[in-house]
């Protein structure tokens, strides 16, 4: 009997698995026969706008490389996932693709040789896009520069390093087809949600994910990570003091520079210097998408708390006087803790009151979203690391303090400035919390 | 009373913990060679070594200092017998008006402690933070280059250097 019910249970997993594996199956779409395209320069010019918007040269390019050569090690849980190359070279990058196959790619995760591709590559996003818009991206990759390159492979756990397994994620998380229009809201948010959900693939990042790496749909944009750093929620729970605006969201998106919220770090920084590039009116609409969200709900509680917060920046400001010209007569700075002490000779002539740099003056750290963050992890990495404009670029500079400050001199620092400026809770574990960023440190460029 | 290594020194030093160690370096202890640019950790011009790291001694309050491994350009060489970065920096001719030169110089140290001969690009990205507003930058990386041939010369060389 017994014999006859496992026989059973052998029978029915195999007819399972065989029905997923042809549920599964793929196969190979014939190589394009030439690679040599002709484009309209106006198709190209829109899926240049896109291409910026959903930051693929981000991934697909590695540091100091070519672009869209790919060997961007992409971190995962699970392990690191390369970008590819997706220049038109024939044998390296996608040049043998036909758009029918890139269209696939983009829509149901699957390469032009029928295999399953990782969720690295967002397509649960990319399928939101337009056929057009996919036509775009096609024409504007397939004018790029082919750049020989040999694409490097993911480096799995077992068995995910087994494609099928990333089968078996579309089945379970993958809603394949384009956005639909929202017929209440206005055409700027349905624009902005297009973008945001589509192309901009911004919940990548900000919307947490669960044990198999898929977004918590029910949870979106309540803040995840990225490289080594917090993404802040963009939902109701945003830490910003200030609630965003339509007005701050494209300021700072347009120019990485928001007067209320500060200035743009960490892999935000590649984001905002695309987002430049992309038209006015579609940063405009991303934020009109995003500000339809994110912090409180009813205007009146947005007043109270934007009331609130900048009264307590401006009670919150300090005056250091003349400390960084003189050694003597040091006036203010009340604070005499050890996190106290080293604001006042390391933070404070910039940061005290109206600042001391010329160009890029900082914000009142009262109305900073890493200080006011449920964890401690953002800015940790500023202060150790500083700020620096991607390479080639111009932006705000913070010197990194890792050479200078020990590490339990930081967490002094970090405890100072979090009582100081933040009504929020003290943070439990920063030394914890740095010792992770010591061990993890921000990904650096990796030799190919 | 805050007690400060510099160069292998213990000094006693008589001033307000928070102040950045750039003042007490200048006007408390006489070495001059690290130079006030911005005061904002932007340019480099005060770079020092805390514990073989490249610091910004203008931001670097003193208090956080105590116990800690502080080297200066003074402790490269001096003028009768100038160490190995500095005789590259002189028979490069990295100089114009030379006020960020002994940032670079302290920069340049640390790089070369840790990578005994880097490459151009090396070079680029570790001395980055350091401004030149004269435009010396093609001689100064060149000084680099030279200074870390010449301290490979020295490190094997020991004896033929003394002299």
């Amino acid at each position: 009997m017994l014999r006859r019910i496992l026989l059973g249970l052998a029978i029915m997993l195999a007819v399972a698995f065989g029905a997923f594996y042809a549920w599964q199956w793929r196969g190979e779409l014939p190589p394009a026969s030439t690679s040599a395209h002709a484009f309209d320069p106006g198709i190209v010019a829109k899926g240049a706008q896109l291409a910026a918007i959903g930051e693929c040269g981000v991934c697909h390019t590695r540091a100091g490389g070519r672009p869209y050569a790919g060997g961007f090690p992409v971190q995962t849980p699970f392990g690191v996932v390369y970008g590819t190359n997706i220049t038109p070279d024939r044998e390296t990058g996608i040049g043998a693709w036909s758009e029918e196959a890139f269209r696939r790619a983009m829509r149901e995760g699957v390469a032009r040789d029928g295999t399953h591709l990782y969720p690295a590559f967002p397509y649960d996003h990319f399928t939101r896009l337009t056929d057009g818009d996919i036509s775009a991206l096609y024409a504007f990759l397939m004018t790029r520069e082919p750049a020989a390159q040999a694409n490097r492979q993911p480096q799995l756990d077992f068995p995910l390093n087994f494609r099928i397994f990333a089968a078996g994620w579309q089945l379970l998380f993958l809603s394949k087809g384009p956005y639909r229009n929202d017929p209440a809201q206005s055409a700027a948010w349905n624009r902005g949600a297009y973008l945001v959900e589509g192309v901009g693939h911004c919940g990548g990042c900000h919307t947490p994910r669960n044990a198999f790496g898929a977004e918590r749909k029910h949870e979106a944009y309540g803040g995840g990570a990225s490289e080594g750093w917090s993404a802040p929620a963009l939902n109701a729970s945003s830490p910003a003091p200030v609630p965003w605006t339509v007005d701050q969201l494209t300021a700072y998106l347009k120019a990485g520079f928001a007067d209320q919220h500060g200035f743009a770090a960490g892999p935000m920084q590649p984001v905002v210097a695309n987002l430049g590039k992309a038209a006015d009116a579609d940063v405009r609409a991303i934020a009109t998408y995003v500000a339809s969200f994110i912090g409180p709900r009813n205007a009146a509680d947005r007043q109270r708390q934007t009331d609130a917060a900048l009264a307590f920046a401006k009670q919150r400001a300090v005056n250091v006087g003349d400390l960084a010209r003189t050694t003597t007569g040091v006036a203010t700075a009340d604070d005499r803790s050890a996190g106290g002490v080293l604001f006042a000779g390391a933070c404070a002539s910039c940061h005290r009151s109206g600042g001391g740099l010329p160009a890029s003056r900082p914000i009142a750290l009262a109305l900073s979203t890493p200080v006011n963050a449920s964890d401690p992890d953002n800015l940790l990495r500023i202060v150790a690391d500083g700020i620096h404009p991607p390479a080639g670029e111009r932006g705000p500079i913070m010197p990194g303090f890792s050479g200078a400050l020990t590490d339990p001199q930081i967490v002094a620092l970090a405890d100072y400035v979090r009582a100081h400026y933040s009504r929020g809770q003290a943070w439990p574990n920063i030394a914890a919390a740095l010792a992770d960023i010591r061990r993890n440190p921000t990904p650096a460029m990796e030799a190919p | 009373m805050t007690v400060l290594n510099v160069n292998g020194k213990q000094h006693e030093v008589d001033a307000d913990p928070r102040t950045p160690l750039l003042y007490v370096l200048r006007n408390d202890l006489a070495l001059n060679a690290a130079k006030f640019g911005c005061g904002l950790g932007q340019c480099g011009a005060c770079t020092v070594l805390v514990d073989h790291n490249p610091v910004f001694s203008c931001v670097t309050p003193i208090a956080a200092l105590e116990g800690r491994y502080i080297r200066t350009v003074e402790d490269l060489g001096t003028i009768d017998k100038p160490g190995p970065i500095q005789r590259a920096f002189i028979e490069e001719q990295a100089a114009q008006c030379g006020y960020c030169i002994p940032g670079m110089m302290m920069r340049a140290q640390a790089l070369l402690e840790k990578n005994a001969a880097p490459s151009d690009a090396q070079i680029r990205e570790a001395m980055a933070p350091n401004l030149c507003r004269c435009g010396t930058q093609m001689r100064i990386l060149r000084a680099v280059q030279r200074a870390a041939k010449l301290m490979t010369v020295e490190l094997n060389e020991p004896r033929e250097m003394k002299g």
